[in-house]
């Protein structure tokens, strides 16, 4: 271990199905200092947490704990507890059935009995120091998710412990919260504890941080001290692009777009229940365009709004000018428009049917219940669609699920292009599958513009977006802070954009 | 519905904080008991002011209160046991078979029937636990399992004589205080059996179990949020396990107090009373998603739902169908309004 | 030694095929029967108590008996796909059919010589009724998302009192020869009409897949409820639909029940058919927990139940008992096909793989 370490990760490997989640990761985590963990969606950060803390058992690697002669083994979240790491989660793991203080208490004492009257004065106290805003004897469900959260904090705090792990806990916190969290991590910082900081937000990085780690793509990109990691330079790392290499590629569809007629589809003031601030949108025939941001800046929730994938709570939508009503996605698909969702597995295939069922849902649904296509018309969509689009399947008759993530990716493209919509809305199409197939799904949407075809494109990955769109809406905090084009697609005045605050 | 609570400028707490789901859906079993009972005593005759037939309830229902207390644990942690009806069957048939015809103790008779509730806790409970099968699919296969079973240990009914076994069933603990005049004018001590007695006492140790003890509040974090609970630093599976060997043992032990009352063994014993001890949890706010419930509640949940099987019975629907539809309208009832909280909760 | 892998190869495909559990299981009953009492498949011609010669034999009486179950599974696999659940108030809505049949055809008499209502209108109400109930457990699922079986667990408790309720808590006799064609003999005709029922209603089903999107849309919506949604689909509707289906299949299959013996038992008609249906379901390959389906499976899983139910009584196994080898069979299925215990057995085939590796 090196001196001063308090936590030391090392050589760190996990692979679920078909995915390597993390490969190789060291990390070092020193006594009293806060240290960032950063990365884009999918980098592996909750991996590597979930690997620490035993909720995943890690497949290569090793842990060493200050304190502990020999590598600690880490089974379940109880093993993390006992050694003196504590963590609050993204989401909320606690149990809303349960009272405030018995969140705070349970699982982690060792007695068979519960004293109610002990607990409650013990969780008062820490409340009160807190600030927290709540009862102890008040169940949890009935506290605003911002409280559970803290509650939830209360809970690792309290616990004595060495090393404490925030994932991502300021998403639900409005800014006094958020302070008040600071000057507690502070306070512990000062005491000697260790502290791993998961967060997108930037600002809160540079605010309370001392060290960053970034990971990409389940690798280590490397260790910083704050003070040597401007803002721009840490987006590009966390992009995967250095500097030097940051050559302005201009968009190639931007001239066949006809940008002065009527609009495909024009929106005002949209909103949603996902929690996104109302948005104008538009775009034109032959238009590329995407929605830019980091993760959970609501550049997904943008889209689903315009698809009718959640409940449209306000605004208008028209389409070719004329007012169109979207309150579910048939509404959508009549009116021709296409969504590829964000979320493959969940949202996208439909696992255990075949690639052929799976590329003709859309437009079956389209044509009815009582009219289905006959075996040989189904089987003549699908063939040409996989051959048109390359798609590497044993025959159109095997299940879905078994293709890699590109050509799975591939038949949900086929799905949409079948419908032969106005207006195709791709949201991340590009994640997770082989670098040769998001080139030809890049290619794809480019050559379905110059056929006069209007795309919404999205992708965390930001030279894609600069290579496709001719217009980039930046989204932060679930909020449209800027948009670009022409001139300013460059990639570092897009990181600018995205990251806020300093012009560097 | 903003549930936020008012915070004064020292961020501490103004007003009173919200109730809990169990204490809110227990407030209001009470409630609809006592107004029940009450209007039935005010409205009808059939004699509710009575104190016997008030305990008579409780004297029909000893092994309905055991056998709910144990459903209610399995529903808290998020599961359900409907094998408890034709366990009971099963047990009364076994102890009538083993004190009438093998000439065995009650001693012995007792502890079959604990030990085949205890069984059927033990396979059903890893089944779940364990292997991750559904619950109903396990307990709908050992209902039916306990069911032909019960037929195979004896298709007629056997009806037990042994003295020191009546004795045992005859005896009667008068209830100071309670009592009324007969038709004779002569004054009848209101009395409940044995069962009732320990139904009581299962009542009383459970809910202590629930509030007090460390596996009593797992039960509840379980069903509350599996991953959570899991995450919190308790033991998911051996929590589950321990549930439904939990409410095995007390099928085992409702088992022995419907022998106790009824005193003979037959393939119609305990029939539909999974149904009952169900109707009787949900009723007594024991939510079917798990995490919230109470011992007390379900307690009363079996009284509300004898109460009005006997008002509709008094108010001249007396034929037999009449109890299955009410108590399947009682399910559905409260199906329907937990669904209801629970969705306008999601949505918040 | 190639040959030989290529066998074992053709052996893993056999047994990982859907049909493989149910047809091995009827081979297995096949073989014992022939071996057992080779007698068992005797088929005769005999006169029945109209003066009619019919056929007999162990045989017909498997696929005559069958009949209820196959109509339920049909239906039950739809449900257990859209849902990935069991409706277990099956049992008891197929009392209610027959009892609104009953009280049509007797016009509310206890007993009656001649059909008071024509045949098909009250089928037609036994249809219309179930289908309400059906639609009742769909709604409780779709929109109220109560576990499916806890919501028919609502009908299992109420259903057979109200079909009491519906004739009044008589018994009702119909002694109408023409009643009772649907659930014996046409005149003339050996072979027993529900088998031809079953045959028209499988028939129907054939089209019906055929012809409609019933079959993807259900599997869609159990595989993949989100993607459905973003696919235009409704599953809030689809699984309604398939609860619905479900009654229909129930009410034909209550209506075969009834009219077998022209009046009805409201406590034993159909007594624990619910786990029948759920039993073909599984041994026709499908997954209790949803999604694709392969309903001809669950027909073959159907007949093969049939045939160990007849089989059990030919070796005097009282059917009062039968309940409990049934669920020894259920849970042997359901803990194979339990995702950990398949895990550890193909964990087991690769470690003793790897050791004759070893050792050759």
């Amino acid at each position: 271990m090196q001196e001063g370490a308090l936590l030391e990760m090392r050589g760190i490997c996990k692979y679920f199905p078909g995915v390597r989640a993390l490969q190789d990761v060291d990390f070092t985590l020193r006594a009293g200092e806060i240290h960032a963990l950063m990365g884009e969606n999918g980098a592996g950060k909750s991996t590597l947490i979930k690997c620490l803390t035993g909720v995943y058992p890690k497949d290569e690697g090793e842990i060493y704990m200050a304190g502990h002669d020999k590598a600690v083994t880490i089974r379940s979240p109880q093993d993390a507890q006992n050694i003196g790491i504590s963590t609050v989660y993204q989401e909320i793991t606690l149990c809303p059935n349960l009272t405030v203080a018995e969140n705070m208490y349970i699982g982690r004492t060792k007695d068979s009995f519960t004293n109610w009257r002990k607990m409650n004065q013990g969780a008062g106290k820490i409340l009160k120091d807190l600030g927290i805003p709540a009862a102890p004897n008040q169940q949890l469900s009935n506290c605003s998710i911002a409280v559970q959260q803290m509650v939830a904090i209360a809970r690792a705090v309290d616990m004595d412990c060495k090393v404490l792990i925030l994932d991502e806990p300021t998403s639900s916190l409005d800014e006094q919260e958020v302070q008040k969290l600071f000057g507690l991590m502070r306070d512990l910082k000062a005491k000697g504890v260790g502290i791993i900081f998961v967060t997108h937000f930037l600002e809160q990085v540079y605010e309370v941080c001392d060290r960053i780690t970034v990971l990409r793509d389940g690798q280590l990109v490397g260790e910083y001290v704050i003070e040597d990691m401007p803002r721009v330079l840490l987006v590009s790392k966390m992009l995967g692009k250095d500097l030097d290499d940051m050559a302005d590629i201009k968009s190639e569809s931007g001239a066949t777009a006809d940008m002065s007629g009527t609009p495909v589809l024009e929106a005002k003031d949209l909103s949603s229940n996902a929690g996104i601030k109302p948005f104008d949108f538009s775009i034109h025939k032959g238009e590329v365009n995407g929605f830019t941001g980091l993760l959970g800046s609501g550049r997904s929730e943008c889209v689903r709004a315009i698809f009718g994938a959640d409940r449209v709570t306000g605004g208008t939508v028209k389409m070719d000018g004329k007012d169109v009503k979207i309150h579910k996605p048939l509404d959508a698909m009549k009116s021709g428009i296409g969504y590829l969702p964000e979320d493959r597995k969940g949202d996208g295939i439909v696992g255990d049917l075949s690639v052929r069922e799976n590329i003709i849902l859309a437009l079956q649904v389209m044509k009815g219940f009582f009219r289905p296509f006959s075996r040989a018309q189904a089987e003549k969509f699908a063939d040409e669609y996989i051959k048109k689009l390359e798609i590497k399947t044993a025959s159109s008759d095997t299940p879905i699920n078994s293709l890699s993530g590109g050509n799975q990716q591939k038949c949900i493209v086929a799905r949409w292009l079948l419908t032969d919509p106005k207006y195709l809305i791709l949201d991340e199409p590009t994640r997770g599958i082989d670098i040769g197939t998001k080139i030809e799904i890049q290619k794809l949407v480019l050559q379905l513009a110059a056929e006069g075809k209007s795309v919404t494109f999205i992708s965390s990955e930001i030279d894609e977006m600069l290579r496709t769109c001719s217009r980039l809406i930046v989204m932060r905090d679930r909020k449209a802070v800027g948009e670009l084009s022409g001139e300013d697609l460059t990639q570092s005045k897009i990181m600018a954009t995205i990251a806020g605050g300093d012009k560097q | 519905m903003p549930k936020d609570i008012a915070v004064d400028k020292q961020g501490r707490l103004a007003g009173r904080p919200g109730m809990s789901d169990t204490n809110l859906l227990l407030t209001i079993t009470v409630l609809v008991f006592f107004v029940m009972y009450i209007a039935a005593v005010v409205f009808l005759k059939g004699g509710f002011s009575k104190p016997q037939s008030f305990l008579n309830i409780l004297n029909n229902n000893a092994s309905l209160i055991v056998l709910s207390c144990g459903m209610s644990i399995v529903m808290i942690t998020g599961g359900i046991d409907i094998s408890v009806g034709a366990v009971t069957g099963l047990v009364c048939m076994s102890c009538a078979v083993h004190l009438e015809l093998q000439g065995g103790s009650i001693l012995t008779a007792l502890l079959l029937g604990l030990g085949i509730g205890l069984a059927f806790g033990i396979v059903q409970g890893f089944l779940v636990a364990h292997l991750g099968i559904q619950p109903f699919i396990v307990s709908l296969a050992g209902m039916f399992f306990a069911k032909g079973m019960t037929t195979i240990v004896s298709k007629e009914p056997v009806r037990v004589t042994g003295e020191s076994f009546l004795a045992l069933k005859n005896i009667r603990v008068t209830v100071p205080g309670l009592g009324s005049n007969n038709k004779l004018g002569q004054y009848v001590p209101a009395y409940v059996e044995v069962g009732v007695i320990i139904a009581l006492a299962v009542v009383v140790i459970l809910f202590c179990v629930l509030r007090w003890t460390k596996l009593g509040r797992s039960f509840y974090a379980v069903g509350g949020n599996n991953q959570s609970a899991n995450m919190l630093g308790i033991n998911v599976r051996r929590t589950k396990f321990l549930a439904h060997v939990l409410c095995g043992l007390l099928a085992g032990l409702g088992g022995i107090l419907y022998f106790l009352h009824v005193g003979s063994g037959d393939v119609a014993n305990g029939a539909g009373d999974e149904m009952n001890a169900i109707a009787s949890s949900i009723i007594g706010g024991t939510l079917l998603t798990g995490g919230v419930g109470n011992i007390v509640g379900t307690f009363f949940g079996v009284l509300s739902l004898n109460t009005i099987k006997r008002i509709v019975s008094t108010m001249g629907f007396d034929e037999a169908w009449w109890s299955n539809i009410t108590v399947a309208a009682m399910i559905c009832l409260f199906l329907v309004i937990q669904s209801i909280i629970l969705m306008r909760k999601n949505k918040k | 030694m190639k040959e030989k892998r290529s066998n074992e190869s053709f052996f893993r495909r056999l047994t990982r095929h859907q049909l493989f559990i149910p047809v091995a299981a009827l081979l297995a009953l096949v073989l014992f029967n022939l071996i057992a009492d080779p007698s068992f498949f005797a088929i005769s011609l005999k006169e029945n108590s109209l003066g009619n010669p019919v056929l007999s034999g162990n045989i017909i009486s498997v696929l005559d008996n069958a009949s209820e179950l196959v109509l339920l599974a049909i239906g039950m696999t739809l449900v257990t796909a859209s849902s990935g659940g069991q409706d277990i108030s099956v049992g008891a809505t197929m009392a209610i059919a027959g009892s609104v049949i009953l009280r049509l055809v007797c016009g509310g008499q206890v007993s009656a010589d001649t059909m008071q209502a024509p045949l098909f209108l009250a089928v037609l109400a036994g249809i219309v009724v179930t289908m309400a109930f059906g639609a009742f457990n769909g709604a409780l699922v779709a929109y109220f998302k109560i576990q499916p079986m806890v919501a028919t667990l609502i009908m299992f408790t109420a259903g057979r009192s109200i079909a009491a309720w519906i004739n009044n808590n008589q018994l009702p006799f119909i002694n109408d020869v023409a009643f009772k064609y649907a659930g014996t003999f046409l005149p003339g005709i050996p072979v027993p009409t529900p088998v031809f029922i079953t045959l028209f209603m499988i028939l129907v089903f054939w089209l019906v897949l055929k012809f409609t999107n019933l079959g993807l849309y259900t599997q869609a919506v159990g595989i993949n409820a989100n993607s459905s949604r973003l696919n235009g689909l409704d599953p809030k509707k689809i699984k309604l639909l398939t609860y619905v289906i479900l009654g229909a299949c129930v009410a034909i299959a209550g209506f075969i029940r009834v009219s077998r013996s022209g009046s009805i038992n409201y406590s034993r008609i159909a007594e624990n058919i619910e786990m029948d249906a759920i039993l073909a379901v599984a041994l026709g390959g499908n997954s209790l927990g949803g999604g694709k389906f392969n309903v001809y499976g669950s027909i073959l899983g159907a007949y093969v139940i049939q045939f160990l139910t007849t089989t059990l009584y030919k070796y005097n196994v009282p059917s009062t008992a039968l309940p409990a080898y049934k669920a020894v069979v259920v849970i042997l299925l359901v803990v194979l096909s339990a995702p950990v215990v398949r895990e550890k057995l193909s964990r087991m085939k690769k470690s003793s793989a790897k050791t004759a590796k070893e050792v050759a």
